[in-house]
């Protein structure tokens, strides 16, 4: 979920900033500031609140009040909070959000080339092939071909525009609103959208 | 032609306030420096366009290298044609980019 120093390996449990966190671990249980019980507790409230549906909520919110929608393309977290799924505050938060949007020209596509940074409140925790080297080293070379065997075939006049999560910023594509769905309300439209059309590999 | 071994900007090298603004047309230093960086390898030596900033946060390679305080800095959205990254494509890509690594062009 984060940037390791100089982390290129497949497996996080692998890298150096692993061993120092579990390091760290032992160090404050040791010191009697918290205890395993406490931290996992932490991370599984952590976990259970971490979900695409997050995501899915501001979408439909976004399709259906073009205002929110306004504001959420210049202040993801903002809108976020609005919708009492973050925090304003990106400090707070633990990263910045910048959602771009998917118009009639222009697809987009979310990657972390680094490693496999990726907004997990609100997305849930990511697809194991969101990490895996040949998403991240081929989606910003041959999208259009990494997007077809997902099964998206995208017409030649689209641009796709990758964007690739390098610094504490997270992105989250707005996916197209699908055509017939001007009748259903914003609990009907969370439904219809997924994870992958949240990285931008599906539409929606 | 400039080493491109060379370092990063270091502290007493840099501007205290943003230098570049949206719509600037930069180039990413050409770097390969020992410690850590976020400068990916592929876009090293580009030409790019910012499209957006994203506020200041602090360099990782400050951070890496346990350099108290670690410099702040506005990272840039920068955006890099894939002909110009690969030789071919027609799609974009766009990179959070700390302002020590990039310079005007």
């Amino acid at each position: 979920m984060s940037h390791a120093e100089g982390g290129n390996s497949e497996s996080h449990a692998d890298l150096p900033v692993a061993a120092r966190v579990r390091r760290l671990e032992e160090r404050v249980v040791a010191a009697g500031l918290t205890t395993d019980a406490d931290l996992d507790a932490y991370l599984t409230k952590f976990l259970e609140r971490a979900s695409p549906m997050n995501g899915a909520r501001l979408v439909a919110r976004a399709w259906t009040d073009p205002a929110f929608r306004e504001r959420m393309l210049a202040d993801g977290n903002s809108a976020a909070a609005e919708l009492g799924v973050g925090s304003a505050d990106p400090a707070r938060q633990g990263f910045q959000l910048r959602v771009v949007e998917n118009t009639a020209t222009v697809h987009n596509v979310v990657v972390c080339t680094l490693c496999s940074c990726y907004p997990l409140a609100l997305l849930g925790p990511s697809p194991s092939w969101y990490k895996s080297h040949a998403y991240r080293a081929r989606v910003v070379r041959e999208p259009r071909v990494v997007l077809a065997e997902f099964g998206l075939e995208l017409p030649e006049e689209l641009e796709i525009a990758v964007w690739d999560s390098n610094s504490e910023a997270r992105y989250m594509v707005l996916p197209r609103r699908p055509d017939g769905t001007a009748d259903l309300d914003d609990e009907a439209l969370t439904r219809l959208v997924t994870r992958e059309g949240l990285i931008g590999t599906a539409l929606v | 032609m400039p080493d491109p071994r060379a370092a990063l900007p270091q502290a007493q090298d840099q501007p205290s306030s943003a230098a570049f603004t949206l719509g600037d047309r930069v180039r990413v230093r050409a770097v390969d420096p020992e410690h850590h960086t976020r400068v990916p390898r592929y876009v090293r030596g580009q030409l790019g366009e910012i499209v957006h900033s994203h506020g200041a946060a602090p360099l990782p390679d400050d951070r890496a290298r346990g350099i108290e305080p670690p410099r702040v800095e506005t990272v840039h959205v920068v955006r890099f044609a894939a002909r110009d990254l690969w030789g071919v494509g027609d799609h974009t890509v766009a990179v959070d980019l700390w302002e020590s690594y990039l310079e005007p062009c």
